[in-house]
This record gives C-alpha cells, structure tokens and sequence, in this order.
C-alpha cells in the first residue's frame, strides 16, 4: 500500500506527515516530530504510557494507525505547559510527589487531563476508572490519585489552598524541620 | 458463604548493600566558576530519587543552598565507578561517597575564603544561605560565588573533592558459613487486614499498617515514596505475579502482556498507614539505610497470615490466588466432614 | 497535600538527634519537572539517522541439541542487513561477576551447539526497521535434536536426574559443597531438647521486574571510532567492562550514557542487550537499537527466581525457637546469572530477625530448564521472608500464642550472635513491632512494651 499524507493539528498546530499504513499515531509522534513525551512502554496497548489525547479523547497511541486519525486534533504531554508554567495537573503530580521513574507519567497526566477536561468535579473512583488503563510500577498508585483529586481542586479555582511543596506530617509526630544553621557532616 | 475479615503480621530486616560487600562507589565535587558545586557520578537513577538525596547530602554537608549543587551522573566518559543501582545499596553507597567528596571541596572552600577574608579557616562557618562567615561575626562573610571566583582567578586553586565507599569484601567460610554480609540492616512490621470472599477465593487486602526503621528518612517524602511502592509491590506479588502460572508443572500459558501480567490497579491498593522510625547506623550517610527492597517484604507473609486468621486456610504457595484459596477452604471442609 | 509517613520520635531519641539543614526534608523531586513534561530523556527518546534494529530469533525448545542453523530465509527479507551468530560474537560468554571473582561463565551470548531454555537467543538479526528485523528472526529455521528437560528444582537434584549442565552437577558448587551452608550450635542437640517440633514448607512462582521502561540500549558509532552505549542498565560501569569482555575490544572504546531508568528492580542487572547492539553497530557501522519487547520482557528476561523452602523449628512451650533447620532451592533457571551470589545472601538472611541458639541452613543454587532467573528487588530475601514470617505465625498458632510476642520474644538484639556469626548491631525490630502495635491498637503487657533492641530483659 502506498504511503499518504496526513493532517493532524498536534498541540494546537496544523501539521502534515508522509505516512505509510503500518505508522502508529505514537510512532509519527516520536519518530517524525520528535515529540518522546509519549512512551512505549510495551506497543499492545496494555500499559497506557503511550496515551494522547485525540479529538479530547485519551487512546493509546501505539495502536492507532495515524492514516485513520487524518484531520484530527492530537494534543500530547508537550502541549500542556503555557511555556515555563505548568498546567495544574502537572503541578499537582510535582507536589504531590506522584512520579518516581516518570515513564508513565505523560500518559496518566494525559488520561488524568481527559477526566478533568469531561468531568471538572471527578470523584475518587472517577480518578481511578479514568487512570486504570495507565500501569505504574512504581507509586502505588495512592499519590497519582491524591494528585489528580487536588488538580481538579485547583483547577476548580480554590486559590484559598495553596499546594504545598514541603508538605508537613499530619499524624503523631514532626519530622525534623528544615533549619537555618548547617552542621558538619558525619558518616 | 460471606466475607470474612482477618488480620495477619509479619515483622522483617534487610541487609544494606551487596552481599559480602566489596562494592564500591565513587563522587567527585568541584566548584564551578561562580559557585555552582558539580558533584560527578556514575550512578543512576532508577526512579527512586537517587538525584536529589545526592543533591541534599552535598548541601548539607558543603554548608550550602540545595540550589547551588548540580548533580551530574552516568555516563562513564566523566562519573567514577559505582557498581550500580541494586541491593538497596544507592543512598547508602553513593551517599557516603559525595559525603566524602563534598568534605574534601568544603576544606577547600574554607581555605580559599579564609585567604580572602584575612581569617583563620577553622573560624569560619558556612551559613546554609551561600555565605562562609566568620564565627560568631555578622560582618565578616563572603559569598560563594566570590569564594568560587577568588578560587579560580585569583588564587588558583581547585575547589574540589573525591569520595569513594566501600565495604571491604568478606569471603564465607564454605563449612559453617561464616561471613560479614551487610553493612547494617532495616528493620520493617507489617499488619495487613483483609477480607476473604469464602465463596470465590477472592482477598482483598483492606488496609496495610506498616512501621519502618530506616536509619535517617534523609528525605521524608522519596521515603513515603519507596515505602508505600514497595509495599503495593509486596501485595501484587502476593496476590497476583507469577511468569508461569502452572509452575512447575508446565511453562505453558506464560503471561506476555500486561493484559494476562495481572497487577492491582488504582481501585485495587489498600489503605496504608506508616510510620518511621529512626535508629541512625553508624556507617551511614546522616545514619541512613538502604530501604528500597525491604519494603515489598513484610507485607507478603502480612496478607497470608491475614487469610489465614480469616478463613483458617494457611497459603503456603505465592501467589495467593483464588483458585488456592479455594482449595484449601475445601480441604478444612473435607476435615471438618471426615 | 502530599502525605509525608511521620517520624515517631520518640524511638532511638537519643541515637536519632542532629541538626541538619537539608537532611531530613522532604524537598521537591528535582527530576519531576522532566517527568510531568515529557522532557525527561530516556535512552530510547532519541531519533537517528540511519538507525538499525536488532531482533532474536529464540529457542523453541526446553533443552535440544542445535542441528542446524539456516539464516537464509532471513537473508532474504528487504531491509535485512545481516544476521549475527555465536560465530560473530568474540568472547561468547557472558561474564556477569568475574570482575569480582564469582564464576562460572555458563551462559553464551548467542547459543552454540545447544539450547538451555525456551526463548534462548540464538541468531540476531539486524535490519533497517524493526518489522523487518522482526520478520527476519522469525524465518531464521533451526533443527534441534531434543534431550531430556528438567524442569523442577527437586527433580533435578534428585539420582538419575538428567544432568544439564556441562559443569557436570545440576547445582552450583560451593567451594566443594552442593549448597551455600550455615551451620551454628547443635541443631540436631535443638531439636532433641524442644518442647515440639512445627514444620513448614513454602514455595514461590517467578515473578517478572515489569519495569514500565522495557530493558534496551542504542549503540552509536563516534566519529573517533568509539562506540556511545545509551542504556537503561542499572549499572553503567558493569555494563561497560562485562561488554568490552564480550566484544574482546578494549574499554576504553566504549562509552557508557544512562542514569535515567523507567524503572528497575534489578531486571537491568544482567548485561543482555548492549553486547548484541554493540555488535550490530560495529558490523554495519551505523546506530543499533536492541530493546526487549513487552514479551521478552515478560517471558525471556530474567524473573525473580521462584524459590521453595522447608523450615524445621524445634520450639519450647513458653514460645523460645531453640532450633531451625532450614532446606532452600533457588531455581536459577538455565544459567547462573546473579542466582549463586543470590542464594548465599538468602542463606545470609536466615534464620531471620530472631536469635536462635542452634542453626542449619542448606540454600542450593539448582539449575533448571527454565528462563534464568536473576537479581530482583529484595534477592534472596523476599521470598525468604514470606516463609520465615508465614512460619513464624504457623508457629504462633500452634502455640496459642501472640503473634507479635512470638516475635519479641525471639527477636534478635545488639550484642547478640547472628547465625552467620556476625554480632548485631543497630538492631530495631523489638522496636518497629511495637511500633506496629501501636499504629492497629494491638494490646502488649508491660514486659513486652518495655523490651528493646539495646538491651535484653529477660533470659
Ligand atoms: S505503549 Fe501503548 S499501551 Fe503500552
Ligand atoms: S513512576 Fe515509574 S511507572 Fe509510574
């Protein structure tokens, strides 16, 4: 089969690509336009660290032919930050400590972005029927969700609670506060 | 046919860094032009913040703002050696290492400012804020960056250090086994709740209690992190992981995608509740140990001892699936009736 | 707000004091910016001119002799470049742990006259992409003569076992012993002098890293003749040596990026895809990229070993184990990998955190027809554990006794003689049960509240 050219508008912008059948959308995102904030984690469509958003919807790149999304719109991790300033979801993964190695968090970010973008007042279970097709390995999935649940917060306009970036223990005991006067190091 | 609830413990150590040691690791720390401190690795991140606990040390003990300190790693063209991100080994390895470096470059440092300042160097401190200052005088100090400078501009001198650890290696005695295996050990008591479908097999984990001794929580929250991880990795191997599902008997039926590769989800993780305790070990970097593979232990027998205390039925065979624990509720059946 | 796990102060008070400014804050990640933005680089996130991919054509049997290796069929596919056998490889052994003296080098890069295992690497093939390469694996033929397969840890020990390896025994030797060895007191003299004797035997299925980062590299050749690894390894150094051994080229001709891992948990240990990538660069002059797929992963890549232990506790009435004898089968798989370093640290662990006057461990190291099985989080001990821990309550049960005071009653302490000889130090398990305790409301009397790691109470 011959290759064809195809239009998405990818983050807002129109571009073309020559593509032959067998291109995957996450495969013309990385290979041609350089876009690696999409991850393959396993190119079956089981792990979700490949996810996008297409039309709004978030599907796993890997398995879609680009041919058959031609006129769509493509929104990817790069697409999120208004320059230097990150959107709140991604805020809230960063203060909310939901990253470890991070190879999957450009698809839970964009599946996460998908529920918000649908449901602005998303319930627990929301968060995680919207997340469940995303495998972290690392988390456990507790601080993904807690971020995800404060994104809406915040998107949702509450500046009266500002995210916190050195978060203070809530149970028995305080763990040693940050202090001006450094000391000698001991091994 | 109900749910039935039960509680199980289980209480665990783990040894820090390779086993029989003799696996070093090195840092280097040097002074860029206007005060950044470049600390030079080999090691590697492998999601549990390695970067940033080696960043903190290095501040800490330079005496200087976390923002100065650059961490540069992995590639062996400029990092010294490390063995390697394994055996629970990193912070504690690496750790010592900067440890080590960041010391001989704060001497240095000191040294260099003293010259500048007209002082004795042992009367100077660092102030945490980027300032080396004359003990106990607020008007006598200078900043980093003009300590940097002066370094490299007017007195040239290299503001620099080197670090290595290592665990000297022990060789077992082959007839009785002795050794010097570790370096210091971990110490982690799970409590695990569950409730047990009788008539499905299922269990469900509920909430897991856990309390850790790690030596020095270096960062509280990469901490949190490896432990509530850990612990939801502990529970999907008890529950759920096997690469051959008929073990032994057949290799047939392997799981080949995370579709057959079965893992607890975002709806599947239990409550957990921890807490850390300190006991600082001696050859620790601050008194830190090595926690990142502990943490997945305890809960494992927690959750068997849970199914048992629920439904009497002991799992002596992981994962704890179903079909396991159906068998042996018809087992405890097929007592009761014979 | 992010949940930060509270210190509890009041432990180790003492021991625990310090002034830090840094240490002991719970600052930023300062990686996550890169990660919720997608800049992070990870080895694979890089697009070259001219790259190549290398794909394995495997064993499809247990344990067969090789008859006859065709690669025509492969030859043949477009975009093909070339295929690499055993004969390509210059050194075709793997040399996991000879840079610190831990032999034997059993496993070949690429298999020579016999397969171990199913899924064992026997052609690689290189190829202008990755379905081309994959296409070209799959029409490699090969004629195998099968032989007798074993595929049980127990079985393979036992007489008359089919002998699979050519050292001659189905286990690793340990200096002249078929096991890693503990031996402490009398255990037999233990056993003799208990109030009862509770066993208990425990086993465990492999279990896969799955790393959401599947294990891979990209070689590319430099300008001054070097080759730059970008790898995923979690070791960049033992890559590094364990390559140039393989590749016989000398160290300094390669060049080791990395340091940012999709996840570890010591599936990137062994050193599996950079001597074939290396290989594939070096034989086309152009990038190769080697990276397992979600598959070889799952089923190729080396898993947790599965393990099956036999605990024999001789225990008095009042709860104190006088003696454990402990029977542990790692099932290393085909090859040794990291499993012989593996079972002596498991060996190591026991009797686990508790002092026990009289010990006998056995932990053998067996080979198997199996994947090989390697480092994973916790080698040698979380399976360990879940015997020790699940025992330990079997123990309890049959006691009518407390669980956790079980456990403070035998926990170990500072001072006192672990089985493989060492004294304790830094002890705190009394301390995190009582810990534990408290956080479930699970009621101690005052003696067992009172005990602690620093000193013993009672007798
Ligand atoms: S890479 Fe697309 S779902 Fe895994
Ligand atoms: S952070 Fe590593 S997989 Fe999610």
């Amino acid at each position: 089969m011959p290759s064809t050219i195809v239009t998405i508008e990818l983050n807002g912008t129109d571009r073309e690509l020559i593509a032959r059948p067998s291109t995957t959308l996450l495969s013309a995102l990385r290979e041609t336009f350089g876009l690696m904030g999409a991850k393959r984690g396993c190119a079956q469509g089981g792990c979700g660290s490949c996810t996008v958003l297409l039309d709004g919807r978030p599907v796993v790149s890997c398995l879609i032919p680009v041919v058959t999304v031609d006129g769509s719109a493509v929104e990817t991790i790069e697409g999120l930050a208004d320059g230097e300033r990150l959107d709140d979801v991604q805020q809230a993964f960063v203060d909310h400590f939901a990253t470890q190695c991070g190879f999957c968090t450009p698809g839970m970010i964009m599946s996460a972005t998908a529920l918000l973008n649908r449901k602005p007042d998303p319930t627990r279970q929301d968060v995680t029927e919207a997340i469940c097709g995303n495998v972290c390995r690392c988390t456990g999935y507790e601080p993904i969700i807690t971020a995800v649940l404060a994104a809406a917060e915040r998107r949702r306009g509450d500046p009266a609670v500002p995210t916190p970036t050195v978060p203070t223990p809530t149970v028995p005991t305080p763990t040693v506060p940050a202090r001006p006067a450094p000391t000698e190091a001991e091994v | 046919m109900a749910l039935r609830h039960g509680r199980g413990y289980a209480a665990v150590n783990y040894p820090t860094g390779m086993n029989l040691g003799g696996d070093p690791s090195q840092a280097l720390v040097h002074a860029t032009t206007m005060g950044g401190f470049v600390v030079t690795l080999s090691s590697v991140d492998l999601g549990q913040g390695l970067r940033t606990v080696v960043a903190q040390c290095a501040a800490e003990t330079l005496g200087i703002p976390l923002e100065n300190v650059i961490v540069d790693t992995a590639d062996t063209d400029t990092g010294p050696h490390c063995m390697g991100t394994f055996a629970s080994r990193g912070t504690h390895r690496v750790g010592n290492a900067v440890i080590v470096a960041a010391r001989e470059a704060r001497d240095v440092m000191l040294q260099v400012a003293a010259d500048e300042l007209e002082v004795d160097a042992e009367d100077l401190e660092t102030d945490g804020t980027g300032f080396v200052r004359l003990k106990g005088s607020s008007e006598k100090k200078i900043h980093i960056s003009e300590v940097a400078l002066a370094a490299h501009f007017r007195q040239g001198r290299t503001i620099s250090g080197r670090g290595i650890f290592l665990k000297e290696p022990s060789t077992p005695v082959p007839e009785t086994g002795e050794m010097d295996p570790d370096s210091c050990q971990a110490h982690a008591c799970t409590v695990a709740e569950v409730a047990v479908d009788d008539e499905t097999g299922v269990v469900e984990v509920l909430r897991l209690y856990n309390a850790y001794e790690i030596g020095r929580a270096l960062n509280p929250a990469l901490a949190t992190q490896q432990v509530e991880g850990g612990a939801w990795m502990g529970l999907s191997h008890a529950l759920f992981e096997s690469t051959e599902p008929y073990y032994p008997h057949s290799r047939e039926h392997g799981p080949v995608d995370f579709t057959e590769y079965l893992m607890p989800g975002p709806a599947d993780i239990p409550a957990q509740t921890s807490v850390f305790l300190e006991r600082p070990a001696g050859n620790g970097p601050f008194g830190a140990k090595g926690i990142g593979e502990m943490t997945a232990n305890a809960p494992i027998p927690a959750i068997a001892n849970a199914v048992y205390d629920a439904v009497g039925v002991r799992l002596t065979s992981m994962p704890f699936t179903p079909e396991k624990v159906l068998r042996g509720l018809d087992e405890l059946r097929a007592g009761r009736a014979g | 707000m992010a949940r930060v796990t509270p210190i509890d102060t009041a432990y180790f008070k003492g021991e625990r004091a310090g002034d830090f400014a840094v240490i002991g804050s719970a600052v930023p990640r300062s990686d996550a910016r890169g990660h919720v933005t997608g800049r992070t680089v990870f080895f694979e996130d890089m697009t070259l001119p001219e790259m190549t991919h290398v794909k394995i054509h495997r064993s499809t049997r247990h344990h067969a002799l090789i008859d006859r290796v065709d690669v025509s069929g492969a030859l043949e596919v477009p975009g093909v470049l070339r295929v690499i056998t055993h004969e390509d490889v210059p050194n075709n052994w793997y040399t996991v742990l000879r840079l610190i003296g831990v032999g034997p080098d059993d496993e070949p890069v690429l298999a020579e006259d016999r397969v171990l295992y199913r899924g064992e690497p026997i052609v690689a093939v290189v190829a202008e992409t990755e379905e081309a390469a994959r296409e070209g694996a799959a029409r490699v033929a090969v004629g195998y003569t099968d032989l007798p397969a074993v595929l049980d840890v127990e079985e393979a020990l036992a007489d008359g076992a089919p002998i699979i390896k050519q050292a001659g025994t189905n286990h690793f030797v340990y200096e002249g012993h078929h096991c890693r060895r503990i031996r402490f007191g009398d255990v037999e003299r233990g056993f003799a002098e208990a109030d009862r004797i509770i066993e208990g035997r425990y086993s465990s299925s492999p279990i896969e890293h799955a790393p959401t980062e599947p294990t891979g590299c990209i070689v590319v050749p430099q300008g001054d003749g070097r080759l730059r690894i970008h790898t995923n390894t979690q070791a960049a150094f033992f890559t590094l040596d364990n390559t140039a051994l393989i590749l016989g080229v000398p160290p300094t001709s390669l060049r080791v990026v990395g340091g940012t891992v999709g996840g570890g948990f010591g599936g990137k240990v062994d050193v599996i895809v950079e001597p074939l990538a290396c290989l594939a660069a070096m034989l086309t002059g152009r990038p190769a990229k080697y990276v397992f797929s979600r598959a070889e992963e799952m089923q190729v890549s080396s898993p947790r070993a599965a393990e099956r232990i036999s605990i024999k506790d001789g225990v008095m009435d009042d709860g104190r184990i006088v003696a454990r004898k402990i029977t542990l089968y790692v099932d290393a798989g085909a090859y040794s990998r990291h499993s012989p370093y593996g079972t002596t640290k498991a060996a190591a662990h026991m009797p686990g955190p508790y002092t026990i006057p009289n010990v006998h461990v056995d932990a053998y190291c067996v080979y198997t027809n199996r994947t090989p099985s390697s480092a994973m989080r916790g080698f040698g001990v979380t399976i360990g554990d879940f015997a020790l821990e699940s025992h330990m309550d079997h123990v309890a049960r049959e006691l009518n006794m407390d669980p956790l005071r079980l456990r403070l009653k035998n926990a170990y302490r500072d001072g006192d003689m672990k089985a493989h000889r060492k004294i304790a130090s830094g002890t705190a398990l009394v301390e995190v049960i009582q810990s534990a305790a408290d956080l479930v409301g699970h009621d101690l009397p005052p003696e067992y509240r009172a005990m602690s790691s620093t000193e013993r109470s009672e007798g």
